[in-house]
């Protein structure tokens, strides 16, 4: 097997086993709001990401006058999902040569938080090889998830469920530390955009802003912050990039 | 009254499309290299701010009780803080919530 291609499978298992349990809760809440297991199973298939497939769901089951229905969906996932815009800006500075037009459209359906995080850390341009890699068991994951939920609904014990949950996070802080550790810049920026973000969730009237603008307005201020504080020079560190 | 399938489709489309081409167009459109330190100093920045963001204070909520979670978190952070790789902190951190919770039964 191609390395690139295991070193990017490799990776994504644990993106894969949170995306189970988060995904599993999604396909419940989709059966208890009446849609069928196929309904539930092709939402996640065909878009791969949380908090906008929750809202759609509820635009979905609101029962609304179609025009306005199918208008409020667009809208709402729009708002949802800016965020990605921004990371797919962020990440196509990291691509390699390999991608092309056709293997960027392929790959940025699965350019989730989590795949655009964990592909940001590598220290090197990014392979095709790699990112398809990446990208095989979050959908797996995340589709998996989903029947099993719908399907399934309480099954799998709380007491799992409730373990995997946290997965996806002891992923990101393992990110997170290592870099922050070797560059007082990333703990600023790191630190400042969770600031922010506490603020959003325990402020009363702030905690009422959608998690998808949240994680926009935190990631923008604290890269602001980062950006006027600390410039980064062009030459990128290569010495310590060997270790990842 | 429950959702038709031609309506749940149009629906779908609409869903699947819009998140995709949010997805689709910055990564594949624009693709000159970025000159502006600014921008690109911005950008470097980005993936580290949107990761604290989504994981603080969320990741104390994962596990539906705040004395699990934070069981787990501060294990994932001393792991990582060690230098070990995703997959091990990842599973680490699931396994110190299980074993918080058995602790939490005993109790």
């Amino acid at each position: 097997m191609n390395k690139l291609f295991v070193k990017g499978v490799k990776h994504g298992l644990p993106i894969g086993l949170g995306y189970l349990s988060v995904s599993f809760a999604f396909g419940t809440q989709c059966t208890d709001s009446g849609l069928t297991i196929l309904q539930a199973l092709l939402i996640s298939m065909t878009n791969l990401t949380s908090a906008g497939q929750l809202a759609g769901l509820q635009v979905m089951v609101t029962q609304a006058a179609l025009a306005s229905g199918l208008i409020e969906m667009a809208l709402t996932q729009f708002v949802i999902n800016l965020r990605y815009a921004l990371m797919g800006l962020s990440l196509g500075q990291k691509l390699g040569p390999t991608m092309n037009t056709p293997r960027r459209m392929f790959f940025s359906f699965a350019n989730t938080d989590e795949i655009f995080a964990v592909a940001s850390a590598q220290p090197e341009k990014l392979h095709h090889h790699y990112l398809y890699g990446l990208m095989l068991m979050p959908y797996i994951g995340w589709s998996l998830g989903t029947l099993l939920g719908a399907a399934a609904g309480e099954i799998l014990p709380e007491f799992v469920t409730s373990a995997l949950g946290i997965a996806i996070y002891g992923m990101f802080i393992a990110i997170v530390i290592p870099p922050a550790c070797k560059e007082k810049p990333i703990a600023v920026v790191a630190l400042t955009a969770a600031a922010i973000s506490i603020c959003f969730r325990y402020i009363p009237l702030l905690s009422s802003v959608s998690g998808g603008f949240v994680v926009i307005i935190c990631a923008v201020i604290a890269a602001t912050l980062g950006a006027l504080l600390f410039p980064v020079k062009d030459e990128a560190p290569a010495a310590e990039e060997v270790e990842a | 009254m429950t959702l038709t399938w031609p309506t749940y489709l149009l629906y779908l489309l609409v869903m699947a499309g819009v998140t995709y081409l949010i997805r689709m167009l910055p990564l594949t459109v624009f693709r000159r290299e970025i000159k502006s330190v600014f921008i690109k100093s911005f950008l470097h920045y980005v993936p580290y701010a949107v990761l604290a963001a989504m994981t603080i204070p969320a990741v104390l909520e994962s596990t539906g009780d705040l004395r699990t979670a934070a069981a787990g978190t501060v294990v994932a952070i001393v792991m990582a803080w060690r230098g070990h790789g995703l997959l091990t902190v990842a599973i680490a951190a699931c396994a110190a919530v299980a074993a918080a919770q058995g602790l939490l039964m005993l109790l």
